[in-house]
């Protein structure tokens, strides 16, 4: 029997979870909804109607394309070489026992429990030190840092559920080091790879503080947004962040299903081995 | 078999260390060409590692190893000439059962029509012709072990080496498994080297066996040879069950040697298996408990006569396993095959008797030699 009680609660939580959505999704929804505001003068505050013209012309403010595109181009290379250097250092840290493993292990792992405002500032300081010339190049080198440990720790755990023995099969039947990883090592940890390389895009391309010791002269998305902030945030900004957030939701969708369908596989192989 | 030519495998004094752990301890030994065999000892006593030495996995310490008289020692994998089969099969999840036969293959180059062939032959072989275009995982245990088997054995290597092969399946599968392996062992002419802690398997499949323990290599054999006359405490015991009697020499003659036990009774033991013990000398006199034969006290006739009483007699059917307890404490197991239909009612627990074994059936082992 459903007593009043039961049916009061069952409402209550209705009400809670709704409100908890709405919580996490009115701000985003207020940034969409403003990328179509028809906004009379610099400020973008007040809805004043509706237009598509800010997402018919995304770079019509200055500075915000070559701000966007260096965001971008530096996202893609840092995660291009945090997933390179991370697939090795998880490979060296679980496959092989050697002196110093435990220190790599941790030191990679720092940067994730540093602040970033400490990280920042160590960072300028040792540019300033010596003489680095801060921009595009100083940016690349803090965004590998510290997307690093997210990629080494995704792509660990994939390898640590891992059959040795696999690789060792591929060796015994003729395949180099090289080609092991190839045709055996990387195909399998594929969808860690790509989790990780995901992370490491998103981290990259959203990262404002340490981004902002480093930055010199180079402009990036999100500091574009923070000095735009100041006179008042064009709506080019809200288009260009609500097109981002859709293409690494489709990028995560994507992973997803292919992840999905690769789970079902390894579930069913692991369910033999573990007989 | 050829007689000249060097063995397929050669072991040279191979000691593999671990930190402080000595895994493999100075063992030597040769593997014939086209031989079954079988490595066995508990787990732990080094045969997995001496194993994967052979294969290229680990590196010996100390020693060399060679492949039909080529020094292997320091050459990878993928450079020699054998092919593991792997405790946990350690298929490639994302290749169909047809390409991972034929990863070998692929990977030595050999033309794409020769390696159709050879894939189908060896798939055929293991009976598992339809499978071919499967994954992995939509195979039972069985059948990926024989994918494993059909994907090393399609290189046509100088020696396979098993790892376990069989330790993942239940009971049932294995016997039929280990029958398969000897058939296709006999088909293909490979030299077989098989990993394994089941002493029935090794005996049932291997032509020699040898015995580890503690890294060491204790006894080398055929089965028979390890059973009838195991020269330690150690393989007489894994090897099945044993009777173990302290015993001194106090005469040696051409054909049989004179033991007292330690409750006076006098045991013969034929000389061929007594080397070198004066008279004197402490030995352990062992027997299967298949050789011994029980009678009631005073009707028993023979070399060798222990005096005892049955503590626990249990009637299986085909046969009646016997505890008997001797005036000296030691305690016999017997087992006594149920050919003449007589049963417990004849020998029960209790019951005074006379166990007789015959000379020849007797076995002597050195002193445990306790490195502990």
């Amino acid at each position: 029997m459903r007593t009043t009680w039961d049916r009061v609660r069952d409402a209550a939580l209705g009400v809670w979870a709704v409100a908890a959505l709405v919580y996490l999704f009115v701000p985003i929804f207020i940034v969409a909804l403003f990328s179509f505001n028809d906004n009379k003068g610099r400020f973008n505050f007040t809805f004043q109607g509706f237009t598509l013209r800010h997402w018919e012309h995304p770079f019509a403010v200055e500075g915000l394309q070559t701000a966007f595109v260096n965001s971008l181009v530096i996202a893609a290379l840092a995660t291009l070489i945090a997933v390179i250097l991370g697939i090795g250092v998880a490979l060296a840290t679980i496959r092989y026992r050697f002196r110093g493993r435990t220190a790599i292990e941790s030191l990679v792992l720092l940067p994730l429990a540093t602040p970033e405002v400490v990280l920042g500032a160590a960072l300028l300081s040792l540019f300033l030190v010596g003489g680095v010339v801060r921009g595009f190049v100083t940016i690349l080198l803090a965004h590998i840092m510290f997307t690093l440990g997210y990629v080494v720790l995704t792509i660990r755990a994939r390898l640590e559920g891992m059959d040795l023995h696999i690789e060792e099969a591929a060796m015994d039947l003729g395949a180099n080091e090289w080609q092991t990883l190839r045709k055996v090592t990387l195909p399998l940890i594929a969808p860690g790879v790509a989790a990780a390389g995901l992370l490491a895009f998103a981290i990259s391309l959203d990262d404002f503080v340490i981004t902002n010791f480093v930055s010199g002269q180079t402009q990036t998305f999100p500091l574009f947004i923070y000095g735009a902030a100041r006179q008042g945030l064009p709506p080019q900004v809200n288009v260009l962040a609500i097109a981002l957030l859709l293409i690494i939701v489709a990028l995560m969708f994507l992973n997803l299903a292919v992840q999905r369908r690769a789970g079902q596989r390894d579930a069913a192989a692991s369910a033999v081995l573990v007989r | 078999m050829d007689q000249h030519s060097a063995p397929d495998i050669a072991l040279d004094g191979i000691t593999k260390r671990f930190g402080d752990t000595v895994a493999v301890d100075d063992v030597s030994l040769e593997i014939p060409k086209s031989s079954f065999f079988a490595m066995l000892g508990p787990s732990g006593c080094g045969k997995t590692t001496t194993l994967r030495m052979i294969g290229g996995f680990e590196d010996p310490t100390e020693g060399r190893i060679e492949l039909a008289g080529q020094d292997v020692t320091r050459v990878p994998p993928y450079r020699r000439d054998v092919n593991t089969v792997f405790q946990s099969y350690a298929l490639f999840p994302h290749l169909t059962i047809e390409r991972n036969v034929a990863f070998g293959l692929q990977q030595k180059k050999v033309p794409k029509a020769e390696a159709r062939k050879r894939v189908a032959e060896a798939l055929e072989l293991v009976h598992l012709e339809g499978m071919a275009h499967r994954k992995p995982n939509q195979l039972s245990g069985g059948q990926q072990q024989r994918v494993a088997l059909a994907r090393a054995i399609v290189n046509r290597p100088r020696a396979l080496l098993l790892d376990e092969p069989l330790g993942a399946l239940d009971l049932k599968l294995r016997r039929q498994l280990q029958l398969e392996l000897t058939r296709i062992q006999r088909d293909v002419g490979i030299t077989f080297v098989h990993v394994t802690h089941d002493q029935e398997e090794a005996m049932s499949m291997a032509d020699t066996i040898a015995v580890m323990n503690k890294g060491r290599i204790e006894q080398l054999g055929s089965p028979t040879e390890l059973y009838e006359r195991p020269r330690t405490a150690f393989v007489a015991n894994f090897l099945g069950v044993c009777n173990l009697m302290e015993a001194t020499v106090v005469a040696r003659h051409s054909d049989v040697v004179e033991l007292d036990t330690a409750d006076g009774a006098r045991l013969h033991v034929a000389a061929d298996r007594v080397n070198g013990s004066a008279e004197g000398g402490r030995l352990r006199v062992g027997v299967r408990p298949e050789k011994l034969r029980l009678a009631p006290v005073g009707q028993a006739s023979g070399t060798n006569v222990l005096r005892g009483h049955v503590t626990d007699a249990s009637f299986l059917g085909v046969m009646t396993h016997y505890v008997v307890q001797t005036a000296a404490g030691a305690s016999l197991t017997i087992v006594a095959q149920n050919d003449g239909g007589e049963g417990l009612e004849l020998i029960g627990p209790g019951r005074e008797v006379d166990v007789t074994f015959s000379p020849k059936h007797c076995f002597v082992v050195e002193e445990e030699h306790d490195d502990a």
